[in-house]
């Protein structure tokens, strides 16, 4: 096709065009990510201003109580905690298992496929239907009882589908030549993901399993399904400690103990008759926000930290 | 991370599956159910454990009334707090699971009809009024204010009121509209009485209806409409003195606590109930509700004693009860 040559002029207006566009997307792009942040700063400043009065070292050592400005969160955050342990220490071997067996073990045929679209299926289950499974299988069937236990396992299915994906797209990112060279010297396939795969996949899943956690730690609906409470003025007993019936608690003993959690702690707090309670629930708020906020800075750093002992 | 760790951990598991097959430490006094009597139990459950120096631990839940019920007569909690008597079919559910129980009345409570304070023209409402304005037919049909009365004036009328699933709507729509849960549904439902609150404090044309609690916490934002009794006489406004003489009718309504009989044969049980019976006048006033006369509190306690277990209203909510109905038909079980 003919085409007719373009002036020094012409190409710079050409170019100039483009270039606008380009600013006009950049600032776009700003003022969009400007808007999300403002509306967290927003978020963080507002609980900040409303729960200042609350942030002293009794709010973090009080249990609930029907004074306001008694009650604390003790019972919330250990809860909180506690039921983050059992999810990581449940979700973690399950998913990355799944996502290594996946990736490295699994014939490609319609099996796997059906399999692959139901765990990205899984990742979209409302969480609340989570809690009613749960609640037949772990609480009544197997007998866990509205325990931390019950709670730890499930908000593990919650995020298993995160730790799943994630695990896949780390094990994913490791250049294909690692798997070669380690199976051409000789590795078995099982060697070469506990030498290699595994741990250069580490960083990639951490990420995904914090994220998991994250989205954990602020779920209510499955926690308050499987009963939850809401008043609970003691803590799970402390592996081999002195109870106050005379005995020694065993070292699971917390497991199925029962428990609270932050989100339920301050969705109770702001729906009491006496507004005097939504400075606890703007305090216990921010603390639930700083929770969440350093699992998500923990899991850069351990990024950070362990892709710098990695050596391709 | 050790390549070790899943092996572990999911042994960790399983050990912990065979522990969680056990009873957990017995001392535990398990409570769930109404969020109506939750500020109550919950102020007697926190200074129970004071007292006890938390050697006896209580948890309290809040699953509502039917919520409660459902676990107390699986035969999985000692009490269940309750805004409304329990019904045939919770108590058949109960009889089949072996669960007896003694009702226990702990205080009356004033559903409180609430509108804007800058309202000027809504000085009372009767029962009829208000009816008019909450019944099944008024949806879509009545929107404005001098459709229900024509002395007050053409504004449009909003409407908040409770969920559908808490005992407070149970018993609004059966003492005004005549049936239960039989309301209107174009009006700003919540269960959270705190956005009901902010509602119509926030409209000068709204109108609502909750828990005397919230409106006593609240009175510079909501102003309490007086009701004219369904007999007649002169309108009387939500108090502690209305709801004792009998006057406030017929949104006064009693809230109870149900203990399981097996429970009360444990020692800490029976201790906590004495407590609670002891301090329910002080710490009912506490949480804004009214207490009851100190005789129902002690005859509770006779019915303990005498193992009286049932309820007296044979399974069925009753509106416009009086205190002094009550404490007549507790005394005659």
């Amino acid at each position: 096709m003919q085409q007719t040559a373009l002036t020094t002029e012409q190409i710079r207006a050409l170019i100039a065009r483009g270039k606008l566009k380009d600013t006009l997307f950049k600032a776009l792009g700003v003022i969009f990510l400007a808007i999300g942040l403002a509306v967290i700063l927003l978020l963080v400043i507002d609980m900040v201003q409303k729960g200042s009065e609350r942030f002293t070292a009794d709010f973090f050592l009080n249990f609930a109580s029907r004074r306001a400005s008694q009650a604390g969160i003790l019972s919330a955050w250990v809860g909180s905690l506690l039921v983050m342990l059992v999810t990581a220490v449940a979700a973690v071997p399950i998913g990355v298992a799944a996502g290594l067996y996946l990736e490295e073990y699994a014939k490609r045929n319609w099996i796997t496929e059906i399999i692959e679209i139901n765990i990205t299926n899984l990742a979209a289950v409302p969480s609340i239907v989570y809690g009613l499974l749960a609640l037949g299988i772990f609480v009544y069937q197997f007998g866990f009882g509205q325990s931390i236990l019950s709670a730890g396992l499930t908000l593990a299915l919650l995020i298993l589908p995160i730790v799943i994906v994630s695990t896949r797209e780390a094990i994913r990112a490791i250049p294909a030549m690692i798997r070669e060279a380690s199976m051409g010297c000789g590795a078995t396939r099982w060697q070469t993901c506990r030498y290699h795969i595994v741990p250069y996949a580490m960083p990639g899943i951490l990420t995904g399993v914090i994220i998991g956690l994250a989205r954990a730690i602020g779920e209510t609906a499955p926690i308050i399904t499987i009963g939850a409470l809401t008043f609970i003025a003691f803590l799970p007993p402390v592996p081999f400690a002195a109870q106050t019936d005379g005995t020694t608690a065993g070292l699971f003993d917390w497991v199925v103990s029962p428990f609270t959690v932050m989100p339920i702690q301050i969705f109770n707090w702001t729906s009491r008759p006496d507004p005097a309670f939504e400075i606890n629930a703007a305090a216990a708020g921010f603390v639930l926000m700083v929770m969440v906020l350093s699992m998500n800075g923990i899991a850069i750093w351990l990024r950070y930290k362990m892709r710098k002992n990695i050596k391709w | 991370m050790s390549k070790k760790t899943p092996l572990v951990s999911m042994l960790a598991l399983a050990g912990v599956a065979v522990f969680a097959s056990q009873a957990a430490h017995a001392q535990v006094i398990k409570i769930d159910g109404s969020s109506t009597v939750y500020p109550i139990t919950e102020a007697v459950a926190e200074e129970f454990q004071k007292a006890k120096k938390n050697a006896i631990k209580v948890t309290v839940g809040i699953s509502g009334t039917g919520g409660g019920f459902k676990k107390f007569c699986r035969d999985e909690t000692d009490l269940s707090n309750a805004s409304r008597p329990i019904t045939k079919k919770e108590m058949e559910d109960c009889k089949a699971a072996g669960v007896e129980y003694v009702e226990m009345p702990v205080a009356f409570d004033a559903l409180t009809v609430v509108i804007n304070p800058k309202n000027t023209f809504l000085k009372e409402a009767t029962v009829a009024e208000l009816k008019t304005m909450w019944e099944p037919a008024a949806q879509g049909k009545v929107t404005k204010w001098n459709q229900i009365n024509p002395a007050w004036p053409d504004q449009p009328i909003k409407l908040f009121g409770a969920g559908a699933d808490s005992g407070t709507f149970e018993y609004f729509t059966e003492a005004i509209v005549g049936k239960a849960k039989s309301s209107r549904g174009d009006y700003t439902a919540s269960e959270d009485d705190n956005v009901l609150v902010q509602g119509v404090s926030r409209d000068v044309n709204a109108i609502g209806y909750f828990g005397y609690a919230y409106y006593a916490e609240n009175t510079g934002k909501l102003k309490a409409l007086p009701i004219v009794p369904p007999k007649g006489g002169a309108a009387v406004g939500p108090s502690e003195d209305a709801v004792i003489k009998g006057t406030y009718q017929p949104l006064s309504r009693p809230i109870f606590v149900y203990v399981k009989a097996k429970s009360l044969q444990k020692p800490e049980v029976q201790e906590f109930i004495e407590f609670y019976m002891k301090n329910a006048s002080k710490l009912t006033k506490e949480v804004k509700y009214v207490p009851l006369p100190a005789a129902a509190y002690t005859g509770n306690l006779e019915h303990v004693k005498k193992k009286k277990y049932g309820t007296v209203f044979g399974g069925q909510n009753e509106v416009g009860i009086t205190i002094e109905d009550l404490m007549k038909r507790e005394a005659k079980m």
